[in-house]
């Protein structure tokens, strides 16, 4: 097996934010095999998880405890953020704090370097690719070389992750094989999903036993021991997290909760919701470092990023009790249609349409929290209680009055209407006479067959694939007046007291 | 009982069929109709996209009209999510202690049309016949805001000659979603899609839910597609048979 | 470094600033205990119908499942180690001498290096806690159970897990986890699994894809 070669400096840029919401969807929908993927692979989690939830009786009272436990967490975060830095300091650990992306990198460059490390061992972790790390680890000469399955997938295929539990699901075995074929120099390779396992298991079983420094993030992070825990199905992460000499963790600062014994929650919550099963094969906790077991050096890095702004948000601020399950990704009717990528963003689906934009203080993916049909199925699977369909509404509501605050916004074709709307529904009468209007003014657009196939502007969105039957001759408020109403009123005239 | 219909912006203007239905339904079973000519809209339309401020006075207009109705019926499950889901945030939003208390006095006297019927009347037999294979399409708000569970279905099978099937994949929302039609047009389509193989798989002529929102929608694509099957709100068919009765569409 | 000690006031002034004024430790400690914890706790199941579940889930999970009294532990290794065609394994310091047959070779492994470990033929441990309910088996690192790495690099596990440390639910084991919860600390739900090609669940990527438990019920 060759040595991995080092890349050249050649900086991945990750493309988030380039395209929003419906230009990157409208793009993705044209991929059919992405999108039967993607279906096939939701379809078969979102059946097991509601095998393995309807087998718990207390469910209900497992996710309002969850969601209790994470929002006192978040009311009282920097309580509990320095008791773990006090508790993991204590069992020789070493706590740094990164208040946005380019510090994590900072820091955790920094420590790799000490250790004249070319190459590192990486756990799957969102959280670095939120802050772009394999990037800058490349740029400077190292070798970031990912663990876990899925993301070994979208490493050796220079692509993207789409689903924050199950990156690769957008690919299917068939490409897997190519890339593996091409990029492990396996030109035998077999085509079964076993085949490509045991590929992978052998590729990178060496480098865990060579590599010396190793890259995780963390589930959850442990107030009251101050320890980290970690769930996985592969094995990779405890490959990492135990035979390297240095152990580098970066980890979101939401990510903490009070006790050890509230694992006893999570621990229910998280596997059956994030991959549909009673428990995923492997979960490891640990704090700070153990003499003989594990790395001699273990490093955490807790990131803010934009997360503790969120906090002041009392509407939206529940955003941050996510425990990174995906469930809502894989209910969500509009993720089965498009997919991760449609998101431009690390996290995608319903938390990432609200995540997203808070973490770039609405600066970016505006377009995100439209990118739903308020359909509810989201806050129905998440098993902390997050009411995302709520939280959706709140950030159109941001979104709305800052546009309003510019002049292209307060004369969008979207403003003038919506003011218009709610102009006339604040009175019936105004309401009666656009009614009579549209009566008549629709003539233009309906055809022989009392059905409009055609609207201009951005109501064609609608004729596109969609018929409108054109508005009846009589609403029914003039039905009523015409042929109810003078009954009522003589009724009422011969019996005052009804 | 006196009950007070709010028929919808979008049902006054677009579905009329399906307020006469539900008037007829209402005072084959003895009650009094009134319909208070004031009502516009519940304002979900300014909510849902994000123009909250200007919901506001559309909620509180709708709070005057009927802060003395003994009960209020509405065709329309997402017209009653958003008041039971969102009204009193709004009042709250605009500071205005009164409205807060108005709306928390008048939820309790909002309902939906088939759950007034079930959980309001205690009635699941409207002596209705219809006799059509029809399919049942779930509206999200009535599955995951009202929670009618199988209301509908109860209220369907006890019309007579109806042969009700069963569709897959209720849980899954046809795309519709407001103003997500027209924002998300293409997304929206592929969802819609997905629902319409459902139904059509059915075998079924009518479609039926007891939301116009989402029939429109269905339609709109059933329609394009010159499939045969219609749609009709739920009340259509509860009307049908006491008197003689065309499909609405 | 200042430059960190920085980027900590920072955040949490941040936090600060969102969150308003702080309240004392012992107002957030009565907060947290108020928490309503109104999920199962225990079940109603019978000793034997959970040592059933037990034995049900290690089977899905592939796992053989020996049921034999302590007396019968050597006599079941060494059945067990000659249906694989093992001639012995590792083990970690402080497991039971009592438990090994003779005609094996055991080897005190807590020392070896990792490419010392990957040449054994697999390993030998005890537990601390099992759970029912999930089918898992929790490794901490303690007398008879070693350090993490002994029963992650072997290719093959042998545990030897007694019915009283059979618990039904995850409630129940993190009751009796709670007192040693800062060692490292290893759930075992099955041999490792990936779902990540087509969903398709595929045994035995890293970790030992061979795994065997005996579960000892005292007579």
């Amino acid at each position: 097996m060759s040595e991995t070669p080092i890349h050249e400096v050649q900086v991945h840029e990750t493309q988030w934010h380039t395209r929003d919401f419906p230009t990157a969807a409208k793009d993705l929908l044209q991929d059919s095999q992405t999108r039967k993927n993607v279906q096939h692979a939701t379809n078969v989690i979102q059946a097991k998880r509601n095998k393995v939830v309807d087998e718990l009786p207390d469910w209900q009272d497992l996710r309002e405890a969850g969601s209790q436990v994470r929002a006192h967490v978040l009311r009282h975060l920097d309580h509990y953020l320095t008791q773990f830095e006090e508790n993991c300091t204590r069992a020789g650990g070493h706590v740094h704090w990164a208040s946005d992306a380019a510090e994590a990198n900072r820091i955790i460059l920094g420590l790799v370097q000490q250790h004249q490390a070319k190459e590192v061992i990486k756990i799957k972790t969102m959280t670095s690719e939120e802050v772009g790390l394999n990037a800058h680890l490349e740029a400077h000469g190292i070798s970031p070389i990912e663990t876990d399955l899925a993301e070994l997938i979208i490493q050796l295929g220079k692509d993207r992750p789409s689903h924050f539990v199950a990156p690769a699901l957008h690919v299917n075995k068939a490409q897997v094989r190519a890339m593996f074929q091409r990029e492990m120099n396996l030109p035998d390779l077999g085509p079964e999903p076993e085949d490509l396992a045991t590929a992978a298991r052998n590729y990178l079983r060496e480098k865990y036993m060579r590599i010396k420094v190793a890259i995780s993030g963390g589930n959850f992070l442990i107030a009251d021991s101050g320890g980290l825990c970690i769930l996985e199905s592969e094995g990779n992460g405890r490959m990492c997290l135990t035979l390297p000499d240095v152990l580098i963790s970066i980890v979101g600062i939401e990510k903490v909760i009070p006790s050890f014994r509230d694992l006893e929650i999570f621990l229910q919550t998280l596997p059956r919701s994030a991959t549909g099963e009673r428990m995923n094969p492997y979960n490891s906790t640990w704090c700070g470092v153990h003499p003989g077991d594990g790395p001699k050096e273990f490093h955490v890095v807790l990131l803010d990023n934009g997360r503790s702004p969120i906090l002041a948000d009392k509407e939206a601020s529940q955003t941050l009790k996510c425990i990174r399950c995906a469930a809502c990704l894989n209910a969500c009717p509009v993720y089965h249609q498009t997919g991760g990528h449609a998101y431009e963003s690390v996290y995608a689906g319903p938390i990432g349409a609200i995540l997203t934009p808070q973490l770039q203080s609405m600066k970016e993916g505006r377009s995100l929290p439209y990118a739903s049909s308020l359909c509810g199925a989201c806050y129905e699977v998440c098993p902390v209680k997050i009411n995302i369909p709520e939280i959706l509404i709140h950030l159109r509501g941001k979104v709305v009055r800052e546009d309003q605050t510019t002049l292209a916004g307060k004369f969008s074709l979207w403003n003038i209407g919506m003011q218009a709307a709610a102009f006339l529904f604040k009175d019936s009468s105004r309401l009666e006479l656009a009614e009579h209007m549209g009566q008549i003014g629709q003539k233009v657009l309906v055809s022989k067959n009392g059905f409009i196939e055609w609207m201009p502007l951005m109501l064609s969105g609608w004729t596109q694939t969609r018929d409108l039957k054109a508005m009846p001759a009589q609403s029914f408020r003039d039905w009523w007046a015409k042929e109810k109403a003078p009954a009522a009123k003589r009724q009422s005239e011969n019996n005052p007291n009804a | 009982m006196r009950v007070s219909l709010f028929i919808t912006c979008y049902n006054d203007a677009l579905f009329p069929e399906t307020g006469k239905a539900v008037v007829s339904v209402l005072e084959r079973l003895g009650h009094e109709i009134e319909f208070r000519p004031e009502q516009t809209c519940c304002g979900q339309m300014h909510w849902n996209t994000g123009y909250l401020r200007e919901a506001i006075p559309i909620i509180r207009h709708f709070v005057r009209v009927y802060q003395d109705a003994e009960a209020v019926v509405i065709p329309s499950s997402s017209c009653v999510s958003m008041m039971r889901d969102h009204y009193l945030k709004a009042a709250e939003m605009d500071g205005d202690a009164k409205l807060v208390a108005d709306v928390d006095s008048l939820l309790p006297r909002i309902y939906e049309f088939s759950e007034f019927l079930v959980r309001k009347l205690g009635v699941e037999d409207v002596g209705a016949t219809y006799p059509h294979k029809v399919t049942y399409h779930a509206s999200c708000h009535s599955m995951r805001s009202l929670h009618l569970g199988d209301i509908p279905i109860r209220l369907l099978k006890n019309v007579r000659g109806l042969d009700l099937q069963p569709i897959q994949n209720i849980q899954e929302c046809c795309g519709f979603g407001g103003t997500f039609a027209i924002k998300n047009a293409d997304v929206s389509s592929a969802m819609l899609a997905d629902k319409v193989r459902t139904v059509l798989n059915t075998g079924a002529e009518v479609c039926t839910a007891v939301d116009n929102s989402c029939l429109m929608h269905i339609y709109g694509s059933l329609h394009r597609q010159r499939t045969y099957v219609r749609t009709a709100h739920l009340a259509e068919i509860l009307a049908s048979g006491s008197q003689t009765e065309s499909p609405s569409a | 470094m200042p430059e960190e000690r920085n980027h900590r006031s920072v955040i949490l002034a941040s936090i600060r600033l969102s969150l308003g004024a702080a309240q004392p430790p012992a107002s957030i400690a009565a907060e947290y205990a108020a928490v309503p914890r109104t999920y199962a706790q225990s079940s109603t199941l019978s000793r034997h119908a959970l040592l059933e579940l037990f034995t049900d889930r290690l089977l899905e999970y592939d796992a053989g499942v020996y049921h034999r009294t302590a007396e019968a532990i050597p006599a079941t290794i060494a059945e067990i180690l000659t249906s694989r065609g093992k001639q012995g394994l590792a083990i970690p310091a402080g497991l039971p001498s009592e438990w090994l047959p003779a005609s094996f070779t055991f080897t005190e492994a807590d020392r070896f290096d990792v490419y010392q470990i990957d040449k054994t033929q697999g390993i030998l441990t005890a537990c601390t806690v099992a759970i029912a309910e999930t089918g898992s088996i929790v490794l901490q690192n303690a007398e008879a159970q070693g350090p993490r790495i002994l029963s992650l690099v072997p290719d093959y596990h042998l545990c030897v897990v007694f019915a009283d440390q059979v618990v039904a639910t995850v409630p129940e084991a993190f009751t009796r986890l709670e007192a040693t919860s800062t060692l490292p600390t290893t759930f075992i739900s099955g041999p490792s699994a990936t779902a990540d090609i087509e969903m398709t669940r595929i045994k035995g990527v890293h970790g030992p894809r061979f795994f065997d438990v005996i579960l000892v019920e005292q007579a």
